[in-house]
């Protein structure tokens, strides 16, 4: 019978995608831990004798602050909201994620407007107190904490918001029929079960605010990411931008160890269906008053105000007689932004496809390592995985030089590509995660009753896999197509000459301080990350009324 | 020459992670014959299952399917290449197709009108000829399961694999479906293989039973044979409620409290008696002595100690009176024969 397979190969080809992609995503991370052992001493000694100390300090001090601060108040709206009815509390349990449109970047800049020395409160503060009235500084690390704060508790709250859905809500309301105070069911039984999803909603946060270049900059802040960007942009001293970024990584594998830590050896289960565990107590008068302007408080400082400002701005410049820079390139921004965002999404979903079914059909228990090698970029700060790249890219285009295809001015390294390839490593762990969870979902028998109906694999992931599970996928690239959108530090570190996007645009107005003409392209990236926002949200909360 | 047999698994050893799952276990399924595969959870079935199926490949021995060779731990033909069918305990119908795509996506390479035709065909097999646009989670469990078949009898399989069809449905469809399944298989004269962990099942549907434990299949054989001439103490108590009784030498011969047994050998042997096939005889005087009693509306159930210590559980009469306390005597009832089982 020609059907007959060797044994040996029945899954080999499903099992080396898995393999390969899982190499492409490592590759950079190990080429950069291994630079660690060929150290530059000078750069070092330097480093140490001038801002390295302190940068380390601050880097500590700003992620503990922001993991703290986020921690607060995601889990605490999460809590408010599915435990208590309150006037918007419905709205809120949605809405309340919109943050996650907004960068760091964005929210940074136009809070130091408003708040800064010069600008309007503080000036009304002064017309009021006297010219050395004292207001808290906020060009400070305190400033830049509750900044990172207000445009990350998101992540926390999606977090403990499906928990507190899921088997979190129901094991407290046995545990009052016990005889529990409200207080103990929270502490006893409550608490322990949120804190792998806390743990792992805190430790997005931190991954986050470790990644960021920018925002930290306008607030004076020094941190090892900083010091990434400045020797790479300063000297283009690969080795030496190298070594620093593994600095970054020591930085990542703490807060990784931390969360393992707080995750303690419980696991959770994400929840995406209705909220069933915990019955909501209905809040009456001053109670539901307070809850409402909490929410509301949160929601204006880190969305609505800023979004307004920016509105404002964006149409005051537009009318005005400055007018915005490059605002006769804003088509092509946007275009670009837009560009990058499908091109990385789609390949994040392709590879994330294959991986997620390659568990399934290879029938090696490697290939499920592999697959956590491939989600391993999401864990390596943006800095870390554009270094990386770089190594690599200049090493394809060594080898494409070798076999003659050497162009001037470098195919890898001088293209897309780069950009392409570093937020691919970065960002397939979100689209692969989600893409999984919905393949999780197939029942193995459902794979196993398509085969033996005489479907090979590729046709049951096309015709059974992917429409069952097209929701996660279609989460998955929402996801990328965010993350992308927002990203700034891996394209100011490896965009090709002349390609903006409206990350880089906004970055680069806003750092000279031109905060009212950066308005417009901050808006436009808020608007188009809207979607993709208002899409996920809508997803989630569907039907957990 | 006679014509191969659909399927036979010869010597098959599975082993996953280190731990043997099955252990040179052997099979076959004769033509249009329903073997039920009977064993506690995690004795091996499901695994000898996924391997027949080419789910799972053989770690030793051979699978054959109508004389051809489709796994022997070199090579093998894929489980689309296998013509088998399978139905699954549940969760098995695509979510995202109707009752008529259900049943119909293994008839892709036929022409639509034959399709619909054959999809009609086994829709009115199963009974449910209005179903064919509703979708999964309109249908109840068991009407569920009966489109699974449906679906794995449509393309025309060699083989037909059940695992544990019906453990996810209360009681009455149970038996309900199970009628049913037979007919169909009897009516379109597929050889089945029936995992099960019900030894009530397993006697319902099979024309043989195996009977499986620890990745090793202990019995082989027709239902009665099964239940009455059990060859060892699990098979016995697995399928059913049994007594063991030690078996002593006298000068006559080997006997237990309950009589004499044939007994050609010395070693590890106890006599097995099923509860319906002994009588306890009230008397004061007795040296039985009931411990427990039941009732169960068509019968009582007695736990009864005698004076040796050997515990002996009888199904009595429902008409008669029994309580806690009650002497006796314990007798076999005629016809009723002691079993000599192997101690394991």
């Amino acid at each position: 019978m020609a059907l007959h397979r060797k044994a040996l190969r029945d899954g080999l080809a499903w099992h080396s995608t898995a393999v390969v992609i899982a190499a492409v995503v490592a590759i950079p991370v190990g080429i950069l831990t291994f630079s660690v052992l060929n150290p530059s001493v000078d750069v070092w000694r330097q480093q140490w004798n001038t801002r390295l100390p302190r940068q380390l300090i601050e880097t500590s001090i700003l992620l503990c602050g922001v993991g703290v601060g986020s921690l607060l108040v995601g889990g605490g709206l999460a809590w408010l909201v599915s435990a208590y009815q309150f006037p918007g509390s419905r709205v809120f349990r949605w809405l309340l994620i919109a943050p996650l449109a907004v960068p760091s970047y964005v929210l940074g800049f136009v809070t130091l407007s408003v708040f800064g020395f010069t600008g309007p409160i503080q000036g009304w503060w002064r017309e009021i107190f006297g010219q050395d009235a004292w207001f808290p500084p906020i060009r400070s690390l305190g400033g830049a904490i509750i900044v990172f704060t207000l445009v990350l508790y998101p992540y926390v709250f999606l977090v403990a918001r499906a928990a507190l859905a899921d088997q979190a809500g129901s094991s407290y309301q046995v545990a009052r029929s016990l005889g529990a105070s409200s207080f103990e069911a929270a502490r006893r039984v409550m608490f322990p079960q949120l804190r792998p999803a806390l743990a792992a909603g805190v430790a997005i946060v931190a991954m986050e605010t470790l990644t960021d270049f920018g925002t930290v900059q306008y607030f004076g802040i020094d941190t090892v990411s900083v010091g990434v960007f400045r020797i790479w942009r300063g000297t283009f001293d690969l080795d030496a931008a190298s070594e620093f970024a593994t600095l970054v990584l020591l930085f990542a594998l703490v807060v990784i160890g931390l969360e393992r830590l707080g995750r303690g050896r419980a696991r959770f289960g994400q929840a995406g269906g209705a909220a069933s565990g915990l019955v909501q107590r209905r809040l009456t008068g001053i109670r539901s008053v307070l809850a409402f302007l909490l929410c509301g408080l949160v929601l204006t400082l880190s969305f609505a105000a800023p979004t307004v400002q920016l509105l404002t701005w964006a149409i005051r410049e537009a009318t005005g007689p400055r007018g915005t820079p490059l605002l006769e390139r804003f088509a092509e921004f946007l275009g670009n932004t837009l560009l990058l965002a499908t091109i990385v999404a789609i390949v994040c979903g392709i590879g994330a496809i294959l991986v997620a079914n390659a568990a399934r059909f290879s029938g090696r228990s490697r290939t499920r390592l592999a697959a956590r090698i491939a989600s391993v970029g999401y864990a390596v700060p943006g800095p870390v995985v554009a270094i990386g790249s770089v190594f690599v890219l200049v090493g394809l285009d060594d080898g494409l030089g070798l076999i003659g295809i050497g162009l001037p001015g470098a195919v890898a390294t001088g293209s897309l590509i780069g950009l392409v390839y570093a937020q691919t490593v970065r960002y397939l762990a979100p689209a692969l995660q989600t893409v999984e969870a919905g393949i999780e979902q197939v029942p193995h028998e459902m794979t196993g009753a398509a085969r033996s109906l005489g479907l090979r694999p590729r046709s049951v992931v096309a015709s059974v896999h992917l429409p069952l599970a097209r929701t996660s996928v279609l989460t998955g690239l929402v996801l990328v197509t965010v993350d992308v959108l927002k990203e700034l530090p891996i394209v100011l570190l490896l965009r090709p000459i002349g390609f903006d996007t409206l990350s880089v645009w906004t970055f680069n107005l806003a750092s000279e301080s031109r905060f009212e003409q950066a308005a417009l392209p901050a808006v436009a990236i808020i608007v188009v990350a809207m979607i993709p926002v208002g899409l996920l949200a809508r997803q989630l909360f569907r039907g957990a009324s | 020459m006679s014509e191969p047999l659909p399927l036979v698994a010869s010597e098959v050893w599975k082993k996953f992670d280190g731990v043997t799952a099955v252990s040179g276990v052997s099979l076959e399924l004769g033509e249009g014959e329903t073997v039920a595969l009977v064993g506690p959870s995690g004795c091996g079935k499901s695994s000898l299952l996924r391997m027949i199926a080419g789910l799972d490949g053989v770690d030793g021995g051979k699978i054959r399917l109508q004389g051809v060779s489709v796994d022997d731990g070199q090579s093998r033909v894929m489980p689309e290449d296998r013509s088998i069918g399978i139905v699954f305990q549940e969760h098995a119908l695509f979510g995202h197709l109707t009752v008529a795509q259900n049943v119909g996506f293994g008839l892709r390479a036929q022409s639509r009108s034959a399709r619909r035709a054959r999809v009609a065909e086994m829709l009115a097999l199963i009974e449910l000829p209005e179903f064919s646009d509703r979708y999964p989670h309109e249908l109840s469990g068991g009407e569920r399961q009966r489109v699974a078949l449906a679906r794995a009898l449509a393309p025309g399989p060699t083989v037909m694999l059940f695992d544990e069809p019906f453990a996810s449905l209360d009681q009455n469809l149970r038996v309900q479906l199970r009628e049913q399944v037979a007919q169909v298989l009897d009516s379109t004269n597929t050889p089945a293989l029936f995992v099960t962990h019900d030894p009530r099942e397993a006697l319902a549907l099979g024309d043989r039973i195996a009977v499986m434990r620890a990745g090793q299949i202990e019995q082989v054989g027709v239902p009665e044979e099964i239940y009455r001439h059990p060859l060892t103490m699990f098979v016995a108590s697995f399928m059913d409620e049994a007594n063991f009784l030690s078996i002593t030498k006298d000068g006559s011969g080997w006997s237990t409290v309950l009589g004499a047994v044939d007994q050609s050998s010395e070693g590890h042997f106890v006599a097995m008696v099923r509860p319906n096939d002994v009588a306890f005889v009230s008397d004061d005087s007795g040296d039985a002595k009931i411990q427990r009693c039941d009732y169960a509306g068509s019968h009582w159930l007695l736990r009864v100690r005698l004076r040796t210590g050997d515990e002996v559980v009888v199904l009595a009469e429902p008409d008669s009176r029994y309580t806690v306390g009650d002497r006796g005597n314990l007798g076999l009832r005629p016809g009723a024969k002691q079993v000599v089982v192997r101690q394991s």
